[in-house]
């Protein structure tokens, strides 16, 4: 049975803000960017207010702020910080080293556009930078979605078969600075899902010494590297149990991606965050007008759902899949992990697997508008059969629809 | 404490490890962790002394301890200490149970690429004391200039050679860098004095609030003389008036060691390797300019301590 929410009209910075208020993390480190800062400020003032026991560590940079919870995680505490862009491309050597580690870090990342040039706005280019550092990343549509998966990270990096570090990211002002309704579970409920971390090597257990962070060379480094695989891998299970336990409390599903009308879905938008808000009004008006369109919103997409998704897909006769970030001279990231995903199933000989034809669309970089019009011009697309390989652009200057 | 008291103590960083035949840092670490007599908890930036001692699946370290990379030594220990505060706050660490804190890094790591992380932690005021063994270049990649190689010294980024002499820069003022921060307790030691190592790491070990050490560590692959000669390199260093011995405590200035004649500068470059170049009859210059920088430097400290 689901407890009785509280709802309040909060963004998306503001819910995630709530999620750490309750989870009361032990050590916080704090730096500022745009758009996550909003997320810091509010959380520095539940300290100042005395609402949080946590020790709060105002850093100098955001790579002191990744290399302070590295030192507390491995010290035995509950570490988070949070972060975007240019904070997140700073970090990115430690962030490795976080996982490497195999330390339970969480972070929120409000995801906005690298440089340069410089821009505030909402793209994935940050966390498509960072997919690679062994994290678990998380994708949110909206500031409900922010302040489950926070709680849902916790327990999911501490997880005794995962021990890996988690990203909770969402769409810088879009989400971060969009006013939703959110509806906040009781900081008891919160506290007990979460529980308390409890380390099996500690810097702090003084009387059982450990050395973290050692010289590994040719004869032990391959070996650490895949049991860190392996644990990557084994944590798609368990992030579908810990949200199996999650539902009871807020009655919502928590499954690897979401699937909006898919099942008989002739043309399909694979899209990740607040865009897939967007597609589904689309879909809606879509439907009413006869029209079989559906969309497949990955929510994890580290460790990313290969086999999953090509199963979810087989069979739809077009599928698009749109990219918030480049990836110069490359697929683009969802596109190529969509494409892996489909020819897996067909070198696996599943014959009932008919590869749908795919394009592959990059739009919103720098915070673009994309509306709803553009959304429906991709399924007009699609359904028109009558379309390239070559990648298409949205809402890009000079190109045609 | 003395030499008798110093040996007795418990070891904390085992033998068996990988540093050169003659390093200098092996008795300096031996040395500031024998200094407490309570828990110690040790962060060490990428270098020589990381990597000599923690190969992988031995380490020589007989407390906890981690490295997570170069330039973040200090925000490393910044997040234990955060961790000790708050665990202790919530009770998952006994309320009497006393921790030290202490951040290792060679000078690269501290000079140059993590002088923003020492910083950032010496504001912040976190209590922990910084130990800071300065071997004067990136020697774990092969003796490459820092900001902290002295000038005239020959290294593989800036060698001597038919054009330029070396460095051509002077060494960076570290001690003036921390002590601008106004924490309670910066000093500068040197290996070849463990009497005075060790009553340096003791007061920094109990000063509440953050602390810093320099110790000199003469390297002799980097500096190029024999490995018997360490503690000789340092003492030279030391009668020289290169490296005076000293404290600023509170603010306060204290010279810990004034030779009664210091000897030529030269004589210090003599056996070294790196300054060979120098000796040449047309570069009798430079050592004249060392001897005066030298000679400036100290006198400036010598002011600063009356
Ligand atoms: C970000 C980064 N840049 C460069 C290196 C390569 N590196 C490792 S140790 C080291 C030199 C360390 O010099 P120092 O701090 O003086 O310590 P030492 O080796 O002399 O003991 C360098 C350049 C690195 N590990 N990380
Ligand atoms: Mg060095």
């Amino acid at each position: 049975m689901t407890n009785s929410p509280k709802t309040k009209a909060l963004t998306g910075a503001q819910a995630v803000a709530q999620a750490m208020r309750q989870i009361n993390p032990d050590v916080v480190s704090v730096f500022p960017i745009t758009p996550q800062t909003a997320i810091m400020m509010q959380f520095s003032q539940f300290h100042a207010d005395g609402l949080v026991e946590t020790e709060l560590v105002r850093v100098e940079s955001e790579h002191s702020a990744m290399s302070c919870c590295v030192g507390a995680s491995a010290a035995g505490a509950r570490a988070m910080t949070a972060t975007a862009s240019a904070g997140l491309a700073l970090m990115w050597e430690i962030l490795g080293v976080a996982s490497g580690l195999r330390l339970p870090i969480i972070m929120p990342v409000v995801n906005r556009a690298l440089s340069a040039p410089i821009n505030i706005h909402g793209d994935h280019s940050d966390a498509m930078g960072a997919r690679d550092q062994g994290w678990i990343q998380i994708f949110c549509e909206n500031g409900q979605e922010a302040y489950e998966n926070t709680m849902l990270a916790v327990k999911l990096a501490e997880h005794k078969d995962v021990m890996l570090p988690v990203m909770v990211c969402q769409d810088g002002f879009i989400t971060s600075h969009g006013v939703q309704n959110v509806n906040l579970f009781e900081d008891k409920v919160v506290k007990k899902f979460v529980g308390d971390y409890e380390p099996k090597k500690w810097l702090l257990n003084t009387d059982d010494p450990v050395t973290y962070g050692p010289l590994q060379l040719q004869d032990y480094y391959f070996e650490t590297q895949k049991q860190r695989a392996d644990a990557m891998l084994a944590s798609k299970k368990i992030y579908l149990e810990i949200g199996k336990e999650l539902s009871k409390i807020t009655g919502s599903n928590y499954p690897l991606f979401e699937e909006y009308k898919l099942k008989d879905a002739e043309a399909v938008i694979v899209v990740m965050s607040s865009t897939a808000g967007n597609t589904k009004v689309v879909i809606d008006k879509m439907r009413a007008e006869g029209k079989k369109v559906g969309l497949l919103k990955p929510k994890l997409f580290r460790p990313f759902p290969y086999t999953e998704i090509a199963k979810a897909l087989a069979n739809k006769k077009y599928v698009a899949v749109l990219d918030r970030s480049e990836n110069y001279g490359a697929n683009a990231p969802l596109f190529g992990e969509i494409k892996n995903a489909l020819f897996d199933s067909v070198v696996c000989g599943d014959k009932d697997v008919c590869v749908p034809k795919l394009k592959s669309y990059i739009f919103g970089l720098g915070g673009r508008n994309i509306f709803e019009s553009d959304i429906e011009d991709v399924f007009d697309v699609l359904l028109s059969d009558n379309f390239d390989n070559k990648v298409g652009y949205i809402g890009l200057r000079g190109e045609e629809k | 404490m003395n030499y008798k008291e110093l040996v007795n103590k418990p070891q904390k960083f085992a033998p068996g490890h990988r540093s050169c035949a003659g390093c200098g840092f092996p008795p300096i670490v031996r040395t500031v962790l024998a200094s407490t007599d309570d828990p110690i908890v040790a962060a060490c930036a990428t270098g020589c002394l990381e990597v000599t001692s923690t190969i992988y699946p031995f380490t020589s370290w007989g407390i906890p301890f981690i490295h997570n990379a170069f330039e973040n030594s200090a925000a490393t220990i910044s997040g234990v200490e955060a961790a000790y505060n708050a665990l202790k706050r919530k009770g998952r660490i006994p309320k009497n149970k006393k921790i030290k804190f202490v951040a290792f890094g060679g000078d690269g790591g501290t000079y140059d690429i993590g002088l923003q992380s020492l910083s950032g932690a010496l504001e912040r005021g976190h209590d922990f004391t910084y130990i800071l063994y300065d071997n004067e270049a990136y020697m774990n990649t092969g003796i490459q200039r820092s900001s902290s190689t002295p000038f005239g010294a020959s290294t593989t980024t800036a060698p001597a050679g038919k054009v330029h002499q070396g460095k051509e820069e002077w060494k960076k003022d570290i001690m003036q860098i921390v002590t601008a921060h106004h924490i309670p307790y910066v000093a500068q030691a040197s290996v070849h004095n463990p009497i005075d190592l060790s009553m340096k790491a003791e007061k920094a070990l109990n000063t509440p609030g953050p602390a810093f050490l320099v110790v000199l560590q003469p390297c002799t692959l980097g500096w190029r003389y024999h490995p018997s000669m360490t503690i000789d390199m340092a003492k030279m260093a030391v009668e020289s008036n290169f490296w005076p011995l000293y404290e600023v405590e509170n603010g306060k200035y204290k010279l810990n060691y004034k030779p009664s004649k210091a000897i030529p500068i030269v004589d210090y470059l003599k056996p070294q390797g790196r300054f060979k170049h120098l000796f040449k009859p047309e570069n009798k210059h430079l050592l004249d300019e060392m001897q005066k920088k030298v000679n400036e430097r100290w006198d400036e400290l010598v002011k600063k301590c009356e």
